[in-house]
């Protein structure tokens, strides 16, 4: 007995010296990583500090030696930014819209209301998650184009409002969580189905639905390829096609252009640091789906 | 999402510049892309493309998934920092690359220099242009790295314990139970990188221009200079059936495929 005991002994400082070997190797790597990771940022900054002639200085210095505050100054009358900000911010603020009025609602009638061929339609739903928008934009151009609506605000943010599959597939799951007696005390106490989802259900799935805002407005403000198709004319420009203007026929402001890229990443930094748990629950959700 | 699925097929028969109204030619538009060497250069782009970023960007983030899976105190420092990245705007990624990749001026060359090794110019040469813009699509690894984290979580713990004492070392111990139990994770990692593979377009068109020597023009690239820059709007269209159909075909195909290596006997 005592001789186990004793063994038992013996062996724990071993494996905890191989555990502490591990927790080495695996800060060692994190660390390295996350350096690597940070790189391009703290690329950017320094860059945007620097002055034309320190741009130009080789071997490139790592630290800006009179670091150049004015240049933020500058980036953002070298450009309208303020435009740009300003549209991309109505731009964002109605898909945030658009995305918390429409997917709960569908998301709701998938999963908290019987109707034959229901399960059919939402794994049809589903499906449109493969086919990708480049295989569509040509088509939805033309339609835009047709309606007049080339060249406004309207084609990025009206199909907000029409639901996207993933995030009603992420309030779904939520809403499902939801045990059916809930809903069922309510309808016997003479509230009727729009009750029950308003008063009821939303206010239960808050989490899912600010996971939801949250994506909305990273797709939203991050989106290129939507803006760069139909918004034509300067004033329509939102800052993702405006960073753009830094670059001219031979020359690109480096610093400048480093400067509003700052800028433009600022906010999604923010929300980043502010609502990090949403972001890892939004990506749990997408894990269930393999 | 339906109408204009087969709007963009109806198109695809047509001949039409964007303005007046489509004029059917019938297969015309499709004939024409068999023989047209662009159309092929892009998709071998693109395949080739995939073919890198795939692989890798999945073998990053095991690694990252595995380190952050010992037990750690500040581990959630470094799963912000990884993850950061991933949702950043893409554009403002590539406008940063273009400077960290430059020849003369650039990070990278900087530090390629310093380890005693010769500079690489990273957009200018047809043989590094497409490796560039894999390494830029691994600022995204973080968000693959935590899904993977979530499935390394799901193991049970006995497993290893049982290993270990059968006498498995590290590596057995990953290619017997880490990499099979992880292979539903991994098949989602895969579909995911080769939708995105297949529509990558905003790198090349921001940091590259589709060059040097058409070496980054991709797919949608080529699908999107033809709609908007040549206005041929038909042809486009019948890029864009193409690319649905080698979407849907890639992913069917690689969901059979999955049933022989995807393990699901514990999810």
């Amino acid at each position: 007995m005592s001789s186990q005991t004793a063994d038992a002994k013996a062996i724990r400082p071993q494996r905890s010296a191989r555990q502490i070997r591990k927790n080495i190797i695996a800060r060692l790597t994190l660390i390295l990583l996350c350096a690597l990771f940070l790189t391009p940022l703290y690329w950017m900054v320094v860059t945007a500090l620097k002055s034309d002639q320190e741009l130009s200085q080789f071997p490139p210095t790592l630290i800006p030696h009179d670091p150049q505050w004015s240049n933020f100054a500058e980036a953002v009358t070298f450009i309208p930014f303020g435009t740009y900000l300003w549209n991309s911010s109505v731009i964002t603020f109605f898909s945030i819209l658009g995305a918390v009025i429409s997917n709960p609602i569908i998301a709701y009638g998938f999963s908290r209301i019987q109707w034959p061929g229901r399960d059919k339609v939402f794994y049809f739903v589903i499906a449109t998650i493969f086919i990708p928008f480049p295989v569509l934009m040509v088509a939805l151009f033309d339609i835009f184009a047709r309606i007049g609506w080339v060249n406004t605000f309207l084609p990025l943010i009206v199909p907000m409002f029409f639901g996207n599959p993933f995030w009603i597939f992420l309030i779904r799951q939520f809403m499902m969580q939801i045990p059916n007696e809930i809903s069922d005390a309510a309808r016997v106490d003479g509230a009727n189905e729009l009750q029950v989802f308003y008063r009821i259900i939303l206010p239960l799935c808050k989490p899912a639905i600010a996971v939801v805002a949250i994506f909305a407005a990273v797709h939203a403000w991050n989106d290129f390829l939507g803006p760069l198709i139909y918004l034509q004319s300067e004033s329509k420009y939102t800052l993702a096609i405006g960073l753009q203007f830094f670059r001219s026929l031979h020359d690109v402001e480096f610093s400048l252009l480093m400067a509003a890229s700052t800028l433009v990443v600022l906010p999604i930094i923010a929300i980043f640091l502010v609502f990090q748990q949403f972001f890892v629950e939004g990506l749990s959700v997408g894990s269930v789906k393999g | 999402m339906v109408y204009p699925i087969f709007f963009s097929l109806y198109l695809s028969f047509s001949q039409y510049s964007g303005f007046g109204s489509p004029v059917w030619i019938g297969l015309d538009n499709y004939t024409q892309l068999l023989g047209d060497d662009v159309f092929w250069k892009s998709l071998y782009n693109t395949v080739y493309y995939m073919v890198l970023a795939v692989p890798f960007g999945i073998m990053v983030s095991m690694i990252m998934a595995i380190a952050m899976n010992q037990k750690l105190r500040e581990v959630f420092i470094y799963r912000a920092i990884l993850y950061l990245p991933s949702v950043l705007p893409l554009f403002a990624l590539s406008f940063i690359f273009i400077w960290l990749m430059n020849p003369r001026y650039g990070l990278f060359n900087l530090a390629l220099v310093n380890l005693g090794l010769p500079s690489i110019n990273w957009l200018g040469d047809p043989k590094w242009a497409k490796f560039s813009i894999v390494l830029l699509a691994q600022m995204g690894a973080g968000a693959t790295a935590l899904i993977f984290l979530a499935g390394l979580r799901a193991i049970p713990q006995d497993l290893y314990d049982a290993a270990r004492i059968d006498g498995a070392g590290a590596v057995r111990r990953f290619f017997s139970i880490t990499l099979p139990l992880m292979t539903p994770v991994i098949l989602y990692a895969v579909i995911l990188g080769i939708t995105l593979g297949l529509q990558v377009f905003i790198q090349s068109y921001i940091m590259t221009e589709g060059g040097p020597n058409q070496s980054t023009l991709f797919y949608v690239y080529y699908l999107y200079q033809n709609g908007f820059s040549y206005s041929q709007m038909g042809y486009a269209s019948a890029m864009a059936w193409i690319l649905f159909v080698v979407t849907l075909i890639l992913s069917i195909g690689i969901f059979r495929w999955s049933r022989s290596w995807v393990h699901y006997e514990l999810s």
